[in-house]
């Protein structure tokens, strides 16, 4: 597949001295949905914002669909579409107005047929003569997401566009996202709700102080670095549980629960081999569970490990 | 060129002109009725005729001047800053417009309500005195070119004001005090020579002689004068415009 979103060696330092992108590389391919998972203040807006050409970046390069943001800016710009993190919208301008004014500022002519499909897309078109200022805070961000989507970009950049918001509302919000990667709009999004890339993106990158340390596919990503557990339930009590068991698989003993803990990337493990050797040593095997390492675990243990280092 | 792009600029900012239509326009007919009520009846009944002009008609061509500066100054500085104030400009960034194209949307949007404006003024004016255009091309020219210039002006204004409080201490403390010194209500010629030569340093002078010879041919100072004054602020405010959108000063991190 080919990438819709090349980023060359991007570098950006803010006025302040505080060095916000160090030396960016990523690229995005066309129909995907890519997170970019973050701390706050770790470069996710910043990042977007100098893709989309709302703040100027000091060096690199950017390509949107091939062609350079810099020289090419008004092609790049049109392939790309922004939703910002606040709900920045002229409070006293009705929906219609809003979007049109959108699609108007992106070089379109008037489609009213468009508009009207994607306020009924994002279930706005009975909204279409209402005030920003009468909306809740779910229809602004769909307002927003309209606005952006107005111009029919092929990119669309989604700034944390879950934060501060409920749990209903955000099933919603990942609803639309996938309905408009549906439709072949590539995602984009920032994000610091792991959930959220899991969920979503089938690639992801965590950025940190300004530089990227990792981007890999999502499952991938949980099979490599992440840690799996396998909690095994005896019938009895095992005060006196065999050392030499416990000690051969590192096993945790907790009341009559053995937690076993590996790695998924190791080949060396034999489950049926250990399973089997409880159970002749004359312990009954009531129940088992496994649990996987969220990407919420790898995020913190990667952060932990950026920091270190 | 972003045509449409412009075009969503221009209609955008006269929208948020005809939602305040009743302020926009009320404004400048009460103000101009209140000048006449004032300087034409009380205080014109004293003064009976300024260089063979009567003295109401006399004063119509420097209260367009006063409102003209001020209402192209404040719509154009309260139209950059409010969406920098409310963030909403990050789309006029991510938009692909030039520079050019910003400040044409902008300015012009600016422009064209100040000279509504100044058309209302002219039509309130006439109900309460004569008004002869000796050379209306002139006229429209001076209109026309005040309003771009005094537009551009509120841009770079409302472009480097951190407040409110910033978009109002130009028209208030230097706008308002040139334009009333500025010859608006009088001519230099009755004053006394070292407060002429003063005067003579007050740039708003030139413009309101310039649009009053455009009316009846009288002027404090010579129209070539008045127009290259004009035109002088005019590339200032492009030399100072272009300088800060090259630095990306003010407009983008």
């Amino acid at each position: 597949m080919k990438n819709i979103l090349e980023i060359n060696n991007v570098n950006k330092i803010y006025r302040n001295s505080v060095k916000a992108l160090d030396n960016i590389n990523l690229n995005i391919k066309e129909g995907e949905i890519f997170s970019l998972l973050g701390p706050n203040g770790a470069g996710k807006s910043t990042l977007i914002n100098s893709i989309c050409g709302v703040v100027n970046f000091n060096s690199g390069t950017i390509k949107i669909n091939g062609f350079d943001n810099i020289k090419e800016y008004r092609k790049a710009r049109q392939m790309t579409g922004i939703v910002p993190q606040e709900l920045y919208l002229e409070s006293f301008e009705t929906v219609w107005k809003n979007v049109n004014y959108s699609r108007g500022l992106f070089g379109k002519p008037k489609n009213h047929k468009y508009v009207e499909d994607l306020l009924k897309l994002l279930s706005l078109w009975d909204k279409k003569n209402s005030k920003i200022k009468e909306l809740s805070g779910g229809m602004k961000r769909r307002v927003l997401i309209a606005k952006a989507l107005s111009h029919q970009p092929k990119l669309l950049f989604l700034d944390e566009p879950t934060a501060s918001i409920d749990v209903e509302l955000r099933k919603e919000t990942w609803d639309i996202v996938r309905k408009l990667n549906k439709n072949g709009t590539t995602i984009f999004l920032t994000t610091h709700y792991i959930e959220e890339a899991e969920e979503l993106s089938s690639r992801v990158a965590i950025i940190n102080d300004g530089k990227i340390i990792l981007v890999d596919e999502t499952d991938k990503l949980i099979k490599k670095l992440g840690e799996k557990s396998i909690k095994i339930e005896i019938k009895d009590e095992t005060l006196n549980f065999n050392q030499n068991i416990k000690n051969k698989y590192n096993l945790e003993v907790n009341n009559n629960m053995l937690t076993f803990k590996y790695n998924i990337k190791e080949d060396n493990i034999n489950l049926t081999e250990m399973l089997n050797e409880i159970e002749t040593n004359g312990y009954k095997i009531k129940d088992f569970i496994t649990e996987q390492s969220s990407l919420e675990e790898i995020f913190i243990k990667l952060i932990k490990e950026d920091k270190k280092s | 060129m972003n045509y449409f792009g412009v075009k969503a600029i221009l209609i955008h900012e006269l929208d948020r002109f005809k939602r305040t239509l009743l302020q926009s326009l009320a404004s400048p007919i009460i103000t101009t009725s209140l000048y006449f009520i004032v300087f034409g009846t009380a205080i014109g009944s004293r003064i009976k005729e300024i260089d063979g002009i009567n003295y109401g008609s006399y004063i119509v061509p420097g209260m367009i001047m006063l409102t003209i500066l001020t209402q192209a100054l404040s719509n154009a500085s309260f139209a950059i800053y409010f969406q920098k104030f409310t963030s909403t400009i990050y789309e006029i960034h991510a938009a692909p417009l030039s520079s050019f194209e910003i400040i044409l949307g902008f300015v012009g949007a600016a422009a064209i309500k100040s000279v509504i404006i100044g058309i209302i003024i002219i039509i309130t004016a006439g109900f309460f005195v004569d008004i002869e255009i000796q050379h209306p091309i002139l006229m429209i020219f001076f209109l026309i070119l005040t309003s771009i210039t005094f537009s551009l002006f509120g841009f770079i204004v409302g472009l480097y004001a951190d407040g409110f409080e910033g978009l109002q201490i130009i028209p208030i403390l230097v706008i308002t005090p040139l334009t009333f010194l500025g010859g608006s209500f009088y001519s230099i010629n009755m004053l006394p020579e070292f407060w002429q030569n003063i005067s003579l340093l007050n740039p708003v002078l030139y413009l309101i002689s310039g649009f009053r010879y455009s009316f009846y041919e009288v002027s404090d100072v010579s129209i070539l004068t008045s127009i290259i004054t004009i035109f002088t602020i005019l590339i200032g405010c492009i030399l100072f415009i272009s300088y800060t959108f090259i630095k990306g000063y003010k407009i983008k991190d």
